[in-house]
């Protein structure tokens, strides 16, 4: 039985804002196990990147305020500790990779001094041996002549590269656990591939935790081994993946399954979620999907829907997930 | 050393970001909301603005109607009065040949006032159609205008202005009208370049915009292209630029009165009396500081109101 | 690297050339009697006249004019005032007093202009973010030459603390309130923009890949954040060396400084214009040359800028 690193039980996020309270994160709860690989899917507004920066405590204090719930990391709630702690954990324990590597590394800085800056600064190592070090790391993620590479800026590298050296900072101390915030979105779709390919490897090899998060059904298919999807601030799905696309249980995951266009239905017109995902300042009364919702009824306007267990650790918060689920 | 072209660097917010901000936003239901409609949103709120939009009230209004305020004569010398300090009957004082400081002071906002505006004005007609110019067409004409830009902003302002001005007064020219549009002239031709990069990089950042672009690719004819499409983009960094510019131009002029060279008698600017005051800085100090405090709280107010709306409408802060 | 140096020196050419002669027709080529008061009340006599004329090659046209005198000039000789002093030598006795005015200048605007800017941008809405403002709206809204005064009358006649005036040695020391003044409006705008600076590098993705990575709130401060909001506050700081230099005619007027300020301002009324032409080269050069290095500085400093 693997164990347990990260568990994120009942967050509660929100910002404060000139036109009001904007309620991003209303009781999210997922785990991630050691080496496995939990996807959270959702589209933009969802929550999916303010839950991981609430995880690695990076949130911008205000206009964001944690009002409820536990991030447990080895059982200790990271919500209770002081900021030291907070920040031994940062990069050691969970590290985190970002979208556009262009503007998530320093500009002015080498990418050598950036992975360095890790290896002296919080291990005390001396420039020889991070120097070395870095080298090694730059290898591992597959950039092609490093010792090279260790002196140029991230300007000089491609967009796949930059990626890379980004993982390779985020390895640099030996974290139990890696989130990906969307590493692929701003890539190239062959380089998309290898990025994965190369997240999986490490992965596998380290027995880390992976939590991948994207709004990209295709990317997540080959990888997941369990999916959270995520709505309004909540996550509405939760299944491993190979039940998930066989057989979705929530009208959301099923209408974006629904929505990717596929070669065999050439000729018809692409399917849609009708709609826009709700303002967070102001989210629709009982189940938040409902205006979009095919199958919604007048229960769904008012009664907020709670997890329904459809067995295997699977769960789905809709009134008709169990109807849905046994069509086939 | 007030030098607009400081004041320029410190309004020096990339240009290009106010173009490339989107436009129109549709935030929520409801309308969608303009650049210019949010900014007036958030200006009525700001206490800066609204304290320096009254101060500037109030000065147009002393300026277009001086009567309302004061009955004395500015220009009427009574020597019985000579360096009097302010009593119940001369609020300010009088001044070294006995006239009435209060009365000067109150007349002399229009004179001020006007030649900050008109330097504002020509300078912005004159920078920003040159930069819109340079901008648009690129190549030769922009490499030109550019250089020429350079020609002039390699010269110190107040070096310059002293050059100019002392040939205008060399020629003798006489009469408050000419010496005026003289200043004003002199605090144009040393300023237009700054207002030329401004308008210019707007308008380079505008032109690869993809709906300039668009009306081209239409076979939009250039001069359309320009005024429907590039003008009301480039609009914004150049309010920013003259609001604030305004306040150091009135800065200026009085700068250049205190050196002997900008307006004089019969003309009466707050410069003029600052000049005038200077020998007597010592003994009779009320003839500087009504007229310095009336200019520090004038340029004071432009420029509140120049960074009030610069931070209104900062596309960053949407 | 070396090409584009090249590339920009050339370009300079044409400007330094626009310019020196635009000053140059300004000064010289205009209608009216160049001799106007040289020799008192009356008019000069012929002879003096034709031996000026001689001199300064005025019957020439005036494209002939400046380039006569610019050749002369290459040569080092800024020829000579009425009075047949050499010009060049009231130059070289004026610059430097000029240049540690301004250099000055631009050391009490940036450590003051720096140090309030980045407090009150790492810092944000309070009362030292008010306080700050405030002064520089003042600092920018009044004159330079009302705080010279004031600064003149307060530190040196009422409260006696300095001399009112800078003796002719114009030591460091003496140059300091001088140098205050000098630099006040830019040290407003200085700390204006190293706050806003700040306050946007603040928010930039890579700091919060540095918070990310557990590195030390003052490291993310001086390493990461720093280097990044310094670029435009060190291109204003090196243009303003090159400004302040020219830009003192006020300040050397008010304290007596003999720099060129004052120098050029006595020519212009005095219509000597050898010495006006002669320091507007220099100052112009000067100028030049110094927003070619800061240019190159800038390379340096930004490792995104790079020239072939």
């Amino acid at each position: 039985m693997s164990e347990r690193l990260l568990e994120v039980e009942d967050l509660f996020v929100e910002f404060r804002t000139r036109d009001g309270i904007a309620k991003v994160l209303n009781g999210v709860t997922y785990h991630v196990n050691a080496g496995e690989t939990l996807a959270v899917l959702g589209e933009s507004g969802s929550g999916k990147s303010v839950t991981a920066q609430a995880i690695m405590g990076i949130l911008d204090v205000p206009p964001a305020v944690v009002t409820g719930g536990e991030i447990r990391y080895h059982g200790e709630n990271l919500l209770a500790v002081n900021e030291e702690r907070r920040n031994e954990v940062r990069a050691e324990g969970i590290a985190m990779v970002f979208q556009d590597a262009l503007s998530a590394l320093n500009p002015v800085y080498t990418v050598g001094f950036q992975i360095e800056e890790q290896l002296r600064v919080r291990l005390g190592m001396s420039r020889k041996d991070s120097r070395a070090r870095t080298i090694e790391l730059l290898d591992l993620v597959r950039i092609p002549n490093a010792a090279r590479r260790v002196r140029q800026y991230p300007h000089e590298f491609s967009g796949g590269m930059r990626q890379r050296a980004m993982i390779a900072m985020s390895l640099a101390l030996d974290p139990e656990m890696l989130i990906a915030d969307e590493p692929t979105t701003a890539l190239d779709v062959t380089v998309q591939a290898q990025i994965m390919d190369l997240l999986k490897e490490i992965q596998v090899e380290r027995q880390m935790g992976l939590v991948l998060i994207t709004h990209d059904l295709g990317v997540v298919a080959e990888v997941a081994d369990r999916i959270a999807v995520m709505y309004a601030g909540r996550i509405v799905e939760h299944a491993d993946a190979a039940s998930l696309y066989r057989n979705p249980g929530h009208p959301y995951t099923a209408a974006l399954m629904d929505s990717l266009p596929r070669l065999d239905q050439k000729g018809t017109t692409l399917n849609t979620i009708k709609g826009l995902p709700p303002s967070l300042l102001n989210i629709p009364p009982g189940c938040p999907f409902h205006p979009r919702c095919s199958m919604a009824t007048d229960r769904c306007t008012a009664e907020v829907p709670s997890d329904h267990g459809l067995g295997f650790g699977r769960t789905s918060k809709c009134h008709f997930a169990e109807e849905l689920v046994s069509r086939v | 050393m007030s030098d607009p072209t400081t004041a320029a660097a410190g309004t020096a917010t990339d240009a290009a970001a106010y173009v490339t901000a989107p436009e129109h936003v549709t935030s929520g239901p409801g309308k969608p909301r303009s650049l210019w409609s949010d900014a007036w949103r958030d200006l009525r709120h700001r206490p800066l603005f609204l304290i320096a939009g009254a101060i500037i009230v109030l000065l147009v209004v002393i300026a277009l109607f001086p009567g309302l305020f004061t009955s004395a004569d500015p220009i009427h010398k009574d020597l019985d009065h000579f360096r009097e300090g302010p009593s119940a009957d001369a609020w300010f004082g009088y001044d070294g040949q006995g006239r009435d400081v209060f009365a000067r002071v109150v007349h002399g906002t229009r004179w001020t006032l006007l030649v900050g505006v008109a330097a504002t004005v020509l300078t912005v007609l004159v920078g920003g159609l040159f930069g819109i110019l340079a901008g648009y067409v690129g190549g030769w004409l922009d490499a030109l205008i550019s250089r020429v830009g350079e020609v002039f902003f390699g010269l110190p302002f107040v070096l310059g202005a002293v050059v100019i001005l002392n040939l205008v007064r060399n020629a003798e020219i006489r009469g408050a009208l000419p010496i005026v549009f003289a200043v004003v002239a002199s605090i144009a031709a040393l300023s237009w370049p700054v207002a030329m990069r401004i308008m210019r990089s707007a308008a380079i950042a505008a032109k690869q915009q993809d709906y300039v672009r668009a009306a081209r690719g239409l076979g939009a004819s250039p001069a359309r292209v320009i005024f429907r499409h590039l003008l009301p983009n480039c609009l914004a960094p150049v309010l920013v630029y003259g609001t604030i510019a305004l306040g150091a131009f009135i800065s200026a002029e009085a700068t250049l009165s205190f050196l002997g060279i900008g307006l004089r008698d019969p003309v009466v600017s707050w410069g003029v009396m600052i000049s005038d005051a200077r020998t007597y800085i010592r003994i009779a100090p009320h003839m500087l500081l009504f007229p310095a405090g009336f200019l520090a709280v004038t340029v004071l107010a432009f420029v509140m109101l120049g960074d009030a709306i610069r931070e209104a409408l900062d596309p960053k802060l949407r | 690297m070396g090409r584009y140096v090249l590339r920009r020196l050339l370009q300079l050419v044409p400007v330094f050339v626009g310019t020196t002669f635009l000053i140059y027709i300004l000064v010289w080529a205009v209608p009216g009697n160049p001799f106007t008061g040289m020799c008192g009340e009356r008019p000069c006599p012929p002879e003096f006249v034709a031996a000026m004329t001689e001199k300064y090659n005025l019957d020439d046209s005036v494209v002939v004019q400046y380039l006569k005198y610019m050749g002369t000039l290459l040569s080092g000789d800024f020829g000579q005032t009425y009075a047949e002093q050499p010009v060049s030598e009231l130059i070289s006795n004026a610059a430097p007093v000029s240049l540690r005015l301004a250099l000055v200048a631009v050391v009490i605007e940036a450590i003051i202009g720096i140090t309030a800017g980045v407090l009150t941008g790492l810092r944000g809405r309070g009362f030292l973010d008010n306080l700050v403002l405030v002064s520089t709206l003042v600092l920018i809204a009044i004159p330079t030459f009302v705080i010279g005064f004031v600064a003149q009358i307060v530190l040196g006649f009422q409260l006696e603390i300095l001399n009112p005036t800078v003796s002719s040695d114009a030591t460091w020391g003496e140059l300091i309130v001088p140098g205050f003044v000098l630099g006040s409006l830019s040290m407003a705008y200085v700390s204006r923009l190293t706050r806003t600076s700040i306050a946007e590098n603040k928010r930039a993705d890579y700091m919060r890949t540095a918070l990310a990575k557990g590195q030390p709130k003052r490291r993310i401060v001086g390493v990461h954040l720093l280097r990044n909001s310094a670029i435009p506050v060190i291109t204003f700081l090196g243009t303003d060396i090159g400004n302040l230099m020219g830009g003192a005619i006020v300040t050397e007027g008010i304290f007596d400084i003999h720099g060129v300020g004052r120098l050029v301002y006595d020519g212009i009324l005095d219509k000597q214009g050898a010495i006006v032409v002669g320091v507007v080269v220099v100052l112009v050069v000067v100028f030049l040359l110094v927003n070619l290095f800061i240019d190159l500085l800038y390379a340096v400093i930004d490792p995104r800028i790079r020239y072939e």
